[in-house]
């Protein structure tokens, strides 16, 4: 029975992995998602690669939203300069997917700088109507530059093909989205075991008291939001490989508003946030979905009114969490975590 | 010289509309920081709710109107009592979140209730049009300019002469000396969200009448945030005049340049104005700088 945590080394103290239970657990989760698409349905991998481009996304607006305390409403926008770009650099140019994806990341770092700007000078309410102007400003560009993106019409680039093999499968694909996702997951683990990633936090805990403390404000909010619309846009090239049809109307506000949602009920500032919340939110729907099939013959009148029904619980969900578990489900999972430290003595 | 005088009576028809939104927001920035973004769907609220009394209960218009504004005032209270009370000292980004899941509560409510299907709204004002000068307007939206320009005056004196009003300025300027006044900040938070509420329904009433009952008003929500930052958040004859210049912009841009350049101009402006003057033309010079 332990009763708290006592390092004799300062390696063990600074590890990512610090406990024998913490690496056990990984293990576990790593081997249950290696084994996971050959047992899972076409159904169940679906899901599994939209949760996995779900938390990719989720992570990169945690960096900015939840660890540097940058409001960001344009997170939809982000992720379609990523789409857009790996589509037109797979359709027009012919870039196979481990070109496309990177440049498409590097793009939207780019214009995720270029809407960083005004952070320079805004902050809170203020910088959150700034990048929902910039959601509607790229949102608007790509449905009028025709000539490149297509426009409202949708954009369809190749499937991708990566050692031989053609990814356009579910199962194919699994494998790029979870690989994808873990390493963000470790990306993000270790940037806020970093210099950077601490100048972060310090800017959301008390900018002011940052800037007083040596860290360059300016610089290292620039550098969140380059860090998290390159992730944005990781997450929205792969979800244009994936789909291998791109469409605006996947990355209009809604988007923005449903990452918002993803982090809040995930846990602001959390990794294991993100991915909690982001399966959270990719089940939710899923489930209502299938009990509104599995109404359809018994009751159609209540089968109708889920899509509202799914609606109203999005945003009921955005409420309660904020009102009863603002900490979000990565606090519950650690509540869990701590009830079984010392069981059975919970007190 | 038509175009142009056509263009202006269109963009400030729609900048009076926007800025009938735009009150519902200033009036609760004012009082409680916080920014409603479920403005746009109390708008399709209360345009459903005067739909169903006339056309699904059969009220005449003027008891209808009386009904749905008394039924905002219910909203208002109970939506500020669940839902924007446990909010209180919470981050910004909690409150905002906050009135995204509200708004889509209620879109998913207004979804159950009415189905996403559009519906043509009862001619409660006449839509018949009126030719001034060269000109031709629509009725509709002259009286929409003097609803408008109605709730102005009546909001302004409010802020000037009532208690309530006073109360509301007291706690805008600093709520820990409100309180200690003796100030019932609670009880003027849900005065606040009634009065947007209302404001809300009036403006998704006009709304409706010009293009219909359904989700699609809510849209208008989202518009008209370059309007209140233009004008000030915390500015009542700010929201009027912002109103007025994002409408004639758009106005004047969708007719001489056209390709849709008006629906993104407001938000161009935005931008400007949060590089320049953060606070907008007439908010008060409180701002957090970085």
């Amino acid at each position: 029975m332990e009763s708290g945590v006592f390092f004799t080394t300062y390696k063990a103290d600074m590890g990512l992995r610090r406990k024998p239970v913490h690496k056990v657990r990984l293990l576990v989760f790593v081997a249950f998602l290696i084994i996971f698409p050959f047992l899972a349905s076409r159904y169940w991998l679906n899901l599994a690669n939209q949760i996995a481009i779900a938390t990719i996304s989720a992570i990169g607006l945690n960096i900015l939203v939840g660890y540097t305390g940058q409001i960001s409403l344009g997170q939809g926008a982000f992720m379609a300069v990523g789409a857009y770009s790996a589509g037109i650099f797979a359709a027009r140019f012919g870039l196979p997917i481990y070109l496309n994806v990177p440049l498409a990341c590097l793009i939207t770092a780019a214009v995720g700088v270029f809407f960083g700007l005004p952070s320079l000078r805004l902050k809170g309410l203020y910088l959150a109507m700034a990048t929902l102007a910039a959601q509607v400003i790229v949102e608007w560009i790509i449905t009028h530059w025709t000539s490149l993106t297509g426009g409202t019409e949708a954009l369809v680039m190749p499937a991708p093909t990566l050692f031989g093999q053609r990814l356009n499968t579910d199962f194919r694909f699994y494998w790029i989205a979870v690989s994808m996702a873990l390493l963000t997951a470790l990306f993000a683990a270790n940037l806020f075991r970093s210099r950077v990633g601490r100048a972060f936090v310090a800017i959301r805990d008390q900018d002011i008291a940052a800037e007083v403390i040596g860290v360059d404000v300016f610089r290292y909010k620039l550098l969140a939001f380059a860090i998290s619309s390159f992730i944005a846009g990781l997450a929205g090239a792969l979800l244009a490989n994936y789909r291998t049809i791109i469409s605006w109307e996947r990355f209009t506000i809604e988007t923005s508003i449903f990452y918002l949602a993803v982090i809040i009920i995930g846990g602001l500032g959390t990794i294991n946030g993100s991915f909690f919340g982001a399966a959270f939110m990719t089940l939710l729907p899923a489930f209502i979905n299938n009990l509104g099939r599995a109404l359809q013959t018994t009751a159609p009148a209540v089968a109708g009114l889920l899509p509202a029904v799914q609606q109203a619980i999005f945003g009921l969900a955005i409420i309660l969490f904020l009102v009863l578990e603002p900490e979000g489900l990565a606090k519950l999972w650690r509540n869990v975590k701590d009830y079984f430290y010392v069981w059975p003595f919970s007190y | 010289m038509d175009k142009f005088l056509q263009l202006t009576i269109t963009g400030l028809t729609t900048g009076m509309v926007y800025a009938l939104i735009a009150l519902g927001f200033v009036i609760i920035y004012k009082s409680s920081d916080v920014i409603n973004f479920a403005q746009g769907e109390l708008m399709v609220v209360g345009a459903y709710l005067l739909y169903a009394f006339i056309v699904q209960f059969g009220l005449p218009a003027s008891l209808a109107m009386a009904a749905t504004l008394g039924v905002a005032v219910l909203l208002g209270v109970t939506i500020e009592r669940l839902v924007l009370r446990p909010m209180i000292g919470e981050p910004i980004i909690s409150l905002i979140m906050v009135t995204i899941g509200l708004s889509s509560v209620l879109k998913g409510m207004v979804n159950a209730i009415w189905g996403p299907v559009p519906r043509p709204f009862p001619e409660f004002i006449p839509r018949a049009n009126v030719a001034i000068g060269p000109a031709v307007v629509p009725a509709d939206r002259l009286i929409a300019i003097a609803i408008a320009l109605f709730f102005l005056v009546l909001f302004t004196l409010f802020f000037r002469f009532t208690r309530e009003g006073i109360a509301m300025r007291a706690i805008a300027d600093d709520q820990q000396a409100a309180l200690s006044m003796g100030i019932s900040v609670k009880r003027v938070f849900a005065v606040a969200w009634a009065i947007a509420a209302v404001s809300a329904a009036v403006a998704g009433a006009i709304v409706a009448n010009i293009i219909g009952v359904g989700g699609e008003i809510a849209g208008l929500g989202l518009r008209v945030f370059p309007v209140v930052i233009l004008g000030g958040l915390d500015s009542v004859p700010g929201a009027v005049i912002g109103g007025l210049i994002i409408g004639l912009l758009e106005a004047y841009t969708g007719g001489y340049i056209g390709e849709g350049l008006n629906l993104i101009i407001p938000f161009i402006v935005l931008l400007l104005v949060l590089m320049v003057r953060p606070y907008g033309l007439f908010g008060k010079v409180i701002i957090e700088r970085v």
